[in-house]
């Protein structure tokens, strides 16, 4: 009894705490955590957290923070961020498998690496130092070496082919960038609970790690308040996305594997967060509920949703909501305790198939050509099968078309030739004006800025396929510049292709639920897929040849010397005035021929190292120290041998 | 060399205008001592040289792996039996197949994708064309052309390849590993079925493992239309595809439309062949290595696979060699001679052990022999020369098992070990974070653990023509100086001019070899069926046509004009000399081995070619086996003789006639691969020969 108490007393200590705040201060702080898990249709388990911070605008004078991390606001404040999206991916996201249309793919699916976008508050003249400040902070904030992005070769400024609208937007992304705990570590952090109570306990590393997707987010907004005196607020909201493989027993391939969140992260959750508003945990089941009726009013049929024929939930749903073709079951994890914990647990018992709703186009993008010299990036953009289904056709001058944006950054030693752009649709060449509506370039400049490239295109709705290649030529760098393990190749960003006419969103008809996932689902999100990270192999030096690098030294050491030696030993003019009064003596072909021979034949004679002119002047002397020296050279050649070798 | 040559021609100014003369520096008199005693040195040098060549087996080293990361054999291999038996039951249910079925259709390309997705792969079928490399004169160096689609495609005969990738799971998919496994999907094969087994076995085991950071792509290609060309074609349609309209997507009910998929940059490609039993006891593993026109892949590559066959899963390794020198009695001898050189240097000195016993001298020398063969020839052992033309380190692995291809019980343990060592190779491969470039490029293998840098055999090529230099340099002021006697013309006794004559006649004909290079291109489009020989006929004809042509216009080319005309043999053989150094020199570059094969056949014929009339007026002895034997090399060195002599020498006599249409086949093969020897031969040793034949029959 008394241990409960003692266990209590904190707890109320901060609820009163807290109480006082939500009385003293007109809105709140607020912080609320979520986990939405999803069956996949290839047999693996989505997991994605969800955390919202909200800081609401007060004076920015004597700022004090409850729950918002104080790292994030100074941020904000210092660099007068707007608008910022960070994220830290492993992994590739199965569009074909894992869905392109909903919100959850096309906000959570990103490129390998760190990718990191920022729109500033401030002129246009100090936005690339803001820039270059932020990722530095942000680089010592989440131990990623983000502040190679400093560079002006590494990130652009995209006008409008990123989606976001503003002239104060940089964007940078480092494709090499390996991600691992001590970038999530500094992430829980910002979390008001860590990784101590609630939904983020069951980030246990290792199964987090062990997944064939993961990708770390954090998204952070300004929301202007309007008023005169009070500064912004901000919204911080956390998401960490994985895609685990259930381990499974059965041998069946085409059963879906049963799974709880014990097996999934080797953890339970005990409890929710206490400072978190709302902590809920969803479970998202798609392509289940076109034959089914409406309503849900009946105990019986409320039953029948998560205890079925097909399926087997372990927990009972507090709420069941229901979309276009997916069912969302609600548990509030508040009731669970030490004693008992929340392990919700999924059973199939018939196999399922289902697919996801892909995004109209399904983009790859690959290198053309062989070669150390020159080559090509083609995308290609299919048609996906749900194609079709999709809503977001624009219709102009009796055409039905897709519209497809496509925004890249190369590399400034990716030296593209923005003429040689080809478009193909469907096999048949188009000229530029028929199917491009929009593009911007900006060239690179070598070694100072990185190009860009935004095009948006017009595709007619029956595409099966289309086209873009480009050419470019492969540049030299610096010995300097090479990075380690040059020899890998160079990495060429992901091309971003996003749908301006498409828009996602999951909308579950529940104007109740004040749940910070549900309306970010809500809120129609821009479709948008990554494409591959390309490999470039340029051409490097070698730089594993000590080897070479000792004998050219030695080599010029050698040359140096020598001539420097000579210089100074030699005398120019006695040598010329010698050789003339000797010239004076001899004359005549035959006599010089003769000096010849007679030079080639008494060459051997002269010791190479003889500097005494005493021994030039004796010819005896000279052929006895050569002898001498014969005769020791070989001495030592052998001894060399005999012992050496 | 050049300088030296300058140098000597400096010092010939001033010893004539008898002026005062600065004391050469050592390097000069050096150049000097060389040129005076050239004959001496030349022979010395050639000698040399061919020594150099012959002991090269003695100076092979053992290879290592050079690339920390590949670690092989550290890991221990997950297969398990439930790989192995999907292995067996895919070879097994494509025998009920065969057993079953008439070869037509598609339906074992099918049956395999089905294994392939079954095991978790994205599967896609390539159709292509059997027809692929076309001789054009303009494109052959420019690297593989991009896909030249042919406006009247007929479907009657198209090949169909599969393929399967498995996706890394925590990978990037920057880069990928090629596995490749011909198959003829019309007429099957029991062994070739066996390599597909090996191949599933692993592909199971791949699709479910963790440490992947590769993509691994398996390529089944339609062995029917040959093992390079399917290869060829699906590289084609993964690094340069056509985004034009193809017909040949239209051909059969397979719709292969936009199913082509990629998977980044390939880091190396293994190609896999199971076929024949094997001789001996053990399972046999032959690795091929060349692609075309001499470049190897990596000699990593080798070691990872060479180190995990022979260490960890017991096969018995080889590369190819030249079996008729095996019993050749006079490389025994000189494999005894230098066993018997190497004994007594041990008893001098305990630590001089570079003595090897004659039968691995003798082994040693075949497989150099097949090496360089191989090599100088430019044209690939197996489909792996198709991945080298994209800068990927490929090598094809051929396995001889030693059951019959029927017998069940051996087959487990087979695909057991097979797919162990293809595990072993792509987790070193995987391990790799930089592309393989550690290791060697430049080497020739003596057996499958010993090898020869470029350091070690560039020594022999440097011995060889080295008198080259030389002998032009003594030959010039040999002729300079004759020159100078005959004319009494001050204004033709500028020095410096005197080689223009003979130059001119070296490049008109080196023009000429030039125009016989390109004329087999002509002749294919000659419209009509002609047989290998008539087209040979016809070059023939159209060579010797425009040579005649080449000495009537010329004055001073041909060997038949007027004395006062002919320049002097000296310079012209001293020009020759300097074209065919450069030559050499130039060839060494692109293809090594060509260039030490053709130093052997041009440095003597270029030596020893002189005017035969002198030699016969003279009626020494001396001067007459000079003559003889510079007549001998000349018509060894001919290209067509040289062929026939070689062919002789691999036990294919070949005479009259029908030796045109052979040497046709081959040439046209040269071409067909892009060999640089085809270009060697026409542009270097047809031209350098030519001239030799010019100064052999000098009317001076």
């Amino acid at each position: 009894m008394a241990s409960l108490i003692r266990s209590w007393i904190p707890l109320l200590i901060l609820q009163s705490f807290l109480v006082a705040i939500a009385f003293g201060s007109k809105e709140a702080e607020e912080f609320s955590e979520a986990l939405l898990l999803k069956p996949l249709p290839d047999r693996k388990v989505l997991a994605h957290f969800h955390f919202e911070n909200r800081a609401p605008p007060s004076n920015s004078h004597g700022r004090h923070h409850h729950l918002f991390p104080k790292a994030i606001s100074q941020l904000v404040q210092k660099f007068r961020v707007k608008e910022m999206e960070l994220s830290f991916t492993q992994g590739r996201w199965n569009h074909e498998h894992w869905g392109g249309f909903d919100p959850l793919s096309s906000m959570n699916a990103k490129p390998v690496g760190v990718e990191l976008w920022a729109v500033f508050d401030v002129p246009q003249s100090q936005v690339d130092t803001s820039w270059k400040n932020l990722t530095h902070a942000l680089s010592g904030l989440f131990c990623a070496s983000i502040n190679f992005l400093e560079s002006s070769t590494s990130y652009a400024a995209p006008t409008w082919g990123f989606g976001t609208n503003s002239d104060k937007l940089r964007y940078g992304s480092l494709p090499r960038e390996a991600v691992c705990t001590e970038n999530l570590t500094p992430w829980l952090k910002l979390l008001p609970c860590r990784d101590k109570d609630g939904i983020s306990a069951l980030m246990n590393r290792p199964s987090v790690y062990r997944g064939f997707y993961h990708s770390q987010r954090l998204h952070l907004s300004t929301v202007e308040s309007g008023q005169e005196g009070l500064g912004s607020g901000i919204v911080l909201e956390q998401t960490l996305t994985v895609v685990l493989q259930p381990e499974t027993t059965s041998v069946e391939t085409n059963m879906q594997p049963s799974w709880s969140l014990s097996s999934l992260f080797g953890r339970k959750v005990v409890g929710s967060c206490v400072l978190a508003k709302s902590s809920n945990v969803y479970l998202q089941l798609e392509g289940r509920l076109g034959h089914e009726s409406k309503n849900v009013d009946t105990e019986i049929e409320a039953h029948k949703l998560w205890k079925n024929a097909d399926f087997d939930l372990s927990l009972k749903p507090d709420r069941v909501l229901r979309e276009s073709s997916s069912l969302l079951f609600i548990f509030d994890i508040d009731k669970s305790s030490d004693s008992e914990p929340f392990d919700l647990g999924l059973t199939w018992k018939l196999p399922s198939k289902w697919s996801c709703q892909q995004a109209p186009l399904q983009a790859t993008r690959f290198l053309m050509g062989s070669g150390n010299e020159r080559g090509a990036i083609a995308i290609l953009l299919k048609a996906t099968e749900s194609q079709e289904k999709l809503p977001g056709r624009v219709v102009t001058d009796g055409r039905c078309t897709i519209k497809a944006n496509i925004f890249q950054i190369f590399p400034w030693y990716v030296k593209v030739y923005y003429h040689t752009l080809q478009i193909f649709v469907d096999q048949q060449q188009k000229t530029d004006c028929e199917v491009l509506k929009k593009i911007n370039v900006s060239p690179s400049t070598d070694k100072v800025s990185s190009g860009m490239l935004e095009m948006m295109l017009e595709l007619p709705c029956e595409v099966k396929s289309a086209a873009i290649s480009i050419e470019y030529d492969k540049g030299f760098l610096h010995i300097d510049e090479y990075p380690p393990d040059a020899n890998q190749g160079f990495d060429i960003p992901s091309a971003l292709i996003s749908f301006p006419s498409h828009h996602a969103s999951l909308d579950f008809q529940e104007e109740l639920s004040k749940s910070p996932l549900l309306s970010s689902f809500k809120e129609k999100s821009l479709v948008r897929s990554y494409t591959e990270v390309l490999l470039v192999p340029l051409t490097t030096p070698d730089f594993s040849m000590p080897y070479n690098v000792i004998t050219i030294t030695c080599t010029i050491f050698a040359l140096y010397f020598g001539s420097l030696l000579n210089v100074l030993r030699r005398r120019i003019g006695e040598e010329e005035r010698f050789l003339k009064s000797q010239g004076k003596k001899t004359f005549g072909l035959k006599q010089l021929l003769s000096r010849l021979t007679a030079k080639i034949r008494g060459r051997p004679i002269e010791p190479p190292s003889s500097d005494s002119p005493a021994a030039q002047s004796s010819f005896l002397s000279s052929k006895l120290i050569f002898k001498i020296i014969l005769v020791a050279g070989a001495a030592a050649a052998w001894q060399y041998f005999s012992t050496d070798n | 060399m050049a300088s030296e040559k300058r140098d000597k021609e400096e010092e010939e100014v001033k010893t004539d205008d008898g002026s005062p003369k600065i004391k050469p520096r050592p390097i000069v008199q050096l150049g000097i001592f060389l040129v005076a005693h050239s004959p001496v040195f030349s022979v010395v040098f050639s000698a040399a040289g061919v020594l150099a060549l012959l002991i090269l087996p003695l100076l092979a080293k053992n290879t290592y792996i050079s690339e920390n990361a590949l670690m092989p054999g550290s890991a221990r291999s997950m297969l398990s039996n439930r790989d192995v038996s999907d292995g067996s039951k895919l070879v097994k249910d494509i025998k009920n197949y065969w057993l079953n079925h008439e070869g037509q259709g598609v339906e074992v390309q099918k049956l395999i994708g089905k294994y392939m997705s079954d095991m978790g792969a994205e599967v896609y079928y390539q159709k292509f064309h059997p027809e692929g490399n076309q001789f054009h004169p303009l494109h052959f160096f420019s690297g593989p052309d991009s896909y030249t689609l042919l406006d009247n495609v007929s479907c009657a005969s198209y090949g169909v390849n599969v393929a399967g990738i498995i996706r890394a799971p925590r990978g990037d998919g920057k880069e990928s590993i090629v596995l490749v496994t011909p198959y003829d999907f019309i007429n099957g094969g029991d062994y070739e079925a066996l390599s597909l087994g090996i191949t599933s076995t692993l592909f199971s085991l791949l699709a479910r493992v963790t440490w992947l950071s590769k993509d691994i792509i398996w390529l089944v290609t339609d062995s029917r239309y040959g093992d390079y060309r399917p290869v060829a074609a699906w590289l084609t349609e993964y690094h340069s595809p056509s985004f034009k309209v193809s017909d040949l997507l239209k051909c059969g009910e397979l719709n292969t439309a936009d199913t082509f998929r990629r998977a980044g940059t390939v880091a190396a490609a293994l190609v896999l062949k199971v076929d024949g039993r094997s001789e001996r006891f053990e399972d046999t593993l032959s690795i091929y290595a060349e692609a075309s026109n001499g470049q190897m892949p990596n000699l990593d590559l080798i070691n990872v696979v060479n180190y995990l066959a022979v260490h960890r899963q017991g096969f018995y390794v080889k590369v190819e060699k030249v079996v008729s020198l095996l019993s050749s009695s006079w490389l025994k001898i000189i494999g005894e001679i230098f066993e018997a050189v190497g004994k007594l240097a041990r008893t001098l000195n305990p630590d001089w052990n570079f003595g090897i016993p004659a039968a691995d001298y003798l082994e040693g020398s075949a497989t150099l022999a097949s090496s360089l063969y191989s090599q100088a020839l430019g044209i690939p052992t197996g489909p792996h020369g198709a991945f080298r033309d994209y800068q990927v380190d490929a090598i094809t692995l051929k396995i001889s098992p030693r059951f019959p291809p029927d017998s069940k019980t051996r087959q487990h343990d087979f695909f057991l070990r097979g797919a162990r060592l293809l595990e072993g190779t792509i987790r070193s491969v995987n391990n790799l974070l930089e592309k393989f470039h550690q290791s060697f490029f430049l080497y020739l293998l003596t057996s499958p653990s010993k090898f020869i840098s470029v350091g070690v055999y560039m020594i022999a090529f440097a011995l060889l023509v080295a008198p080259l230099p030389m002998v032009a340099a003594s030959l010039y002021i040999e002729g300079c100086k004759a020159l100078t006697k005959s004319t009494d013309n001050p204004t033709e006794n500028l020095k410096s001019w005197k080689w223009l004559d003979a130059a001119k006649q070296v490049f008109a004909l080196h023009l000429l070899g030039f125009i016989v290079t390109l004329l087999p291109y002509f002749i294919c489009q000659v419209p009509g069926q002609h047989s290998p020989r008539n087209r040979s006929i016809m070059w023939g004809t159209t060579s010797s046509s425009l040579l005649l042509i080449t000495f009537a216009i010329i004055p001073g080319c041909s060997p038949f004009s007027s004395r006062h005309h002919g320049t002097n043999w000296a310079v012209l053989k001293s020009v020759t000399i300097s074209a065919a150094f450069i030559g050499l020199c130039l060839m060494s570059i692109i293809n090594f081995a060509t260039a030490e094969i053709g130093a052997l056949l041009l440095v003597p014929t270029c030596l020893m070619a002189q005017p035969i009339k002198p030699a016969l007026r003279s009626r020494r002895i001396k001067s007459l086996l000079g003559a003889f034997c510079s007549m001998v090399l000349l018509t060894i060195g001919f290209p067509v003789m040289f062929f026939a002599i070689s062919k002789g020498l691999f036990g294919e006599a070949v005479v009259g006639l029908s030796l045109g249409g052979e040497f046709w086949t081959w040439l046209e093969s040269l071409w067909a691969w892009k060999s640089a020897t085809y270009l060697y031969i026409g542009m270097v040793h047809l031209p350098c020969w030519l001239l030799c034949l010019c100064i052999l029959f000098h009317p001076s």
